[in-house]
């Protein structure tokens, strides 16, 4: 009898319990099939579209029209609402670190300075908190890099929405490398011109010795050579073949010229340019040269202290003007959603608004090789897209709603969560 | 100590939108300068002769932006040698040639708080500067109207640096509170030593012996007297609450929160008690003190009546305050004047000048900003800044390197990938290359 109410008690205690732990409601990403209605289109490439609907179906845009009606799509309502495509981020950290300063959260920099064969996409982590942080901003889709030595690994481009790394990819892998530096590293890095000038070479030999094995090893494995276990060396022999771009990262004008040269001499069949803070100086021979650049953050100090204070700012600008093409990043990882931003600097000092939109949607889209589906809003390509009550860059806007390849993003993360928790206490002040 | 006089300027700043920031906004109005001080708001106004007119039409003016957490222009920041440095003085190690303080002007700042680093529990004195670029002389940049601040400073950075850097107290939150608890009270009886004395010290035959005079406690024992504001480095709402506490009980109120991510956890007792709480306007996950942090820190705080600033720990963020502020409005829907209040007045009352300087009012200083749009957007650019009504920054004008010297022995400029420049834990942190250029370490 006693072990009879016992199970009763415990049995009606159980949905207590169960409910218990998940007090309040989960939201989740949502797929299916949407109508967004009667919204304006900021196309990016097929200009803005006024009062126009857009079907979201199968993770895709499916139509795009003033007349569109579908009986099983849920519609939300876009009147005066403007449509965008997720903007991208062509450099971060992000899902590589989790909190900067711990050691045990770090996955960016391995040990070694030949290390490409570390992949980014292995150590991003899908639930990191930043995730849902960025997302809600309205960039979708970002690249995440590792860094470290000379080619520190390959980098990834991945959608903000995903519970596994492989849901997130999105079609673009490339391999950073850190070209030989001369600038300085920080304020306190003291060493003489001399001193930097014997570094500089001594990592060119490197460099050089390196991509010399790695097109050895191409030869050899294109030759049907059985090869001894080299990953590091598979993987660079991939860039030297052209299947994976190099990721350049350079920024002083004198060492952006040389890795101008090294590019030619050494053939490189697919070559992007990142970091590129003095870029303005030698934007000609970088438009000559016709490689992409992926620059930023625009909010920076300039490199030197002669420059005028905008240096930074403007830097893109005067690259676009010179006729290279042009993508921006934050290089941040828990503050991406600081891009829209950056790009709105980028737009004040110089650039127009229309091309820094572009910097940070179909830009990059095309220089990653995936403007198929990704970088505007067009029938066939993905439901990777925001609704903001206006401009994006304008930190007043509010963005309302987000979509990462036909999902309905949840608009919250642990931020808003606090702020509904705390704005108003209770109890508040206990005397 | 003898002050130089420093430059006072007049002019007439014509057909601005006017953002007052305490008095609402002034559509197409006028504002004239006399020495230094705004003599007059109003419609069409005339500058008296010699004094230059500024059309300013379709323009925006606001008040220069205070920053009450700087450590730009500073030579060194961090006494890191003991747990309270209370004798140390930002005052000495001023660099009025850092051309920072140029850079800081073409963002609109006209006033920033140089604050000690946060090494230790009780770090060094700090100093308010007016940016009046141009001297050679450190002192023609301290706002000598400004009350004596102090750096506070508490949990990681102290524990890290004395308890796990050197062995010593403190190595735990606890510890921090009984330093500066032990640091009060020591600075109680030395007072009371010095009150005996001096009780008989001008009486007939009197023998006694002056004590000893320590700087140090001098210092604290005039943070208990009210004569120095402290403004603490911390993250965790436990410990901001801990602080609050000590302050209560020795009878101290004049107190600023710093950094204060975690500051919105406990916004009722900070309004109640503190003067308030000087944050990041989104900066979070840079160390784990502030990876349960929220960009509405702000919104939160100042809905509680928190007398709520936004500052930039940073030589590059100082060039954009207005900026940082605008965030407020995507993150917790600020009012433009709640938004504005943030970067002027708000961080005047945490300095103690908000008498002075923080809004565009007749009889206070005309620090001003004239902007090509409001200030809150994205696409605003600072147009001039001026201090004490003199021009230190023209768009129009200004050439492109404002140096004022450069060093005899340098044969090539060294150039610098960009980085985050000064921060807080400055000259104690060893960051590489990588770090440098992503992570915060505040």
């Amino acid at each position: 009898m006693r072990k009879k109410s016992l199970i009763i008690y415990i049995l009606l205690l159980l949905p207590i319990l169960t409910y218990g732990q998940i007090e309040g409601e989960v939201l989740k990403p949502q797929g299916g099939k949407f109508l967004l209605k009667g919204a304006t289109l900021v196309t990016v490439t097929n200009g803005n579209l006024e009062n126009t609907s857009v079907l979201l179906s199968d993770g895709k845009i499916t139509a795009i029209g003033q007349e569109l009606n579908d009986a099983e799509a849920r519609v939300i309502e876009c009147d005066g609402l403007y449509i965008y495509p997720g903007m991208i981020d062509s450099g971060t950290r992000l899902g590589l670190v989790e909190v900067g300063s711990l050691a045990e959260t770090q996955d960016y920099a391995e040990i070694g300075n030949v290390t490409a064969n570390m992949q980014a996409l292995t150590a991003i982590n899908p639930n990191s908190v930043s995730i849902p942080v960025t997302r809600v901003s309205g960039v979708t889709t970002v690249l995440s890099v590792p860094s470290g030595g000379l080619f520190p690994g390959t980098a990834a481009l991945i959608n903000l929405n995903g519970y596994t790394p492989d849901q997130m990819y999105t079609g673009f892998k490339g391999i950073p490398m850190n070209f030989p530096s001369s600038a300085r590293r920080g304020r306190w890095d003291k060493r003489s011109e001399e001193d930097i000038k014997k570094d500089v070479e001594k990592a060119m030999k490197e460099t050089n010795d390196i991509w010399e094995r790695a097109k050895n090893y191409m030869k050899l494995e294109d030759a049907g050579a059985e090869l001894k276990y080299y990953p590091e060396m598979e993987q660079l022999a991939k860039a030297v073949r052209g299947e994976l771009p190099l990721l350049i990262e350079v920024n002083k004008a004198e060492d952006i010229k040389n890795a101008l040269k090294w590019i030619k001499e050494k053939e490189v069949k697919k070559a992007i340019l990142t970091g590129v803070s003095e870029g303005f100086r030698v934007a000609d021979e970088i438009a000559e040269a016709e490689i992409p650049v992926i620059t930023g953050p625009v909010l920076a100090l300039p490199s030197r202290n002669s420059d005028r204070y905008d240096a930074a700012y403007t830097n893109p600008s005067k690259m676009l003007k010179a006729g290279v093409k042009v993508a921006l990043r934050t290089s941040d990882a828990e503050n991406v959603r600081n891009l829209p931003f950056n790009a709105g600097f980028a737009a004040a000092y110089g650039m127009s608004k229309e091309e820094a939109l572009k910097a940070i949607t179909i830009v990059p889209a095309e220089i990653f090789g995936v403007d198929d589906h990704l970088g505007s809003i067009e029938e066939g390509k993905s439901a990777t897209l925001f609704i903001s009550d206006g401009d994006p860059f304008e930190p007043k806007t509010q963005i309302k709603h987000v979509f990462i390849d036909g999902y309905k993003i949840p608009m919250t993360n642990r931020h808003i969560r606090l702020y509904q928790e705390f704005l108003e206490r209770s109890p508040g002040l206990v005397q | 100590m003898l002050l130089a006089q420093t430059p006072k300027g007049s002019v007439l700043i014509q057909n601005a939108t006017i953002l007052t920031v305490t008095r609402g906004t002034l559509e197409e109005s006028d504002v004239l300068v006399k020495d230094g001080i705004i003599e007059k708001i109003g419609k069409d106004l005339s500058a008296p002769k010699g004094v230059e007119t500024i059309d300013a039409s379709g323009k925006y003016l606001m008040p220069g932006i205070i920053d009450a957490h700087s450590h730009l222009a500073l030579d060194v920041i961090n006494e890191a040698t003991a747990p309270i440095t209370a004798q140390v003085a930002m005052a000495d190690v001023v660099n009025p040639f850092d051309v920072g303080i140029y850079r800081a002007l073409a963002g609109g700042t006209t006033i920033a708080h140089g604050l000690h680093g946060s090494a230790n529990a009780i770090g060094g004195q700090s100093i308010t500067l007016k940016y009046r670029y141009g001297t050679d002389n450190p002192e023609d940049l301290f706002m000598k109207e400004a009350p004596r601040t102090i750096k506070f400073a508490l949990g990681e950075n102290p524990t890290r640096v004395h308890g796990r850097g050197k062995n010593i107290q403190p190595r735990t939150r606890m510890g921090v509170e009984a330093i500066i608890r032990n640091g009060f009270a020591e600075a109680q009886q030395y007072k009371k030593a010095w009150e005996e004395y001096n009780a008989v010290k001008d009486k007939k035959n009197n023998k006694a012996i002056p004590p000893e005079y320590n700087l140090k406690l001098q210092t604290l024992a005039d943070i208990l007297a009210g004569e120095i504001i402290i403004h603490c480095h911390s993250y965790r709402a436990d410990e901001i609450y801990m602080l609050i506490n000590v302050c209560r009980d020795f009878g101290v109120d004049k107190l600023v929160f710093t950094h204060v991510n975690e500051g919105f956890k406990v916004a009722p007792e900070l309004a109640k008690y503190t003067m308030g709480a000087s944050v990041f306007s989104d900066w979070w996950a840079y160390k784990f003190e502030v990876y349960y942090s929220t960009a509405y820190n702000s919104a939160i705080l100042l809905e509680n009546n928190v007398i709520t600033s936004i500052n930039s720990d940073s030589d590059e963020l100082i060039r954009h305050l207005y900026h940082e502020a605008a965030k407020t409005q995507r993150y917790g829907g600020l009012t433009d004047d709640q938004a504005l209040s943030l970067i002027t007045i708000n961080p005047a009352k945490q300095l103690g000048i908000d008498q002075y300087v923080g809004s565009i009012e007749e009889g206070k200083q005309a620090d001003l900003v004239i902007f090509n749009s409001h200030p809150l957007s994205v696409y605003a650019i600072p147009q001039m800044t001026f201090v004490d009504g003199v021009k230190y920054f023209d768009i129009n004008t200004d050439k492109n390197d404002q140096r004022l010297k450069v060093s005899p022995t340098e044969m090539v400029e060294p150039v610098y990938l960009q980085g985050e420049g000064e921060s807080c834990m400055h000259g104690v942190e060893f960051f590489t290359n990588e770090e440098a250029s992503f992570n915060h370490s505040h």
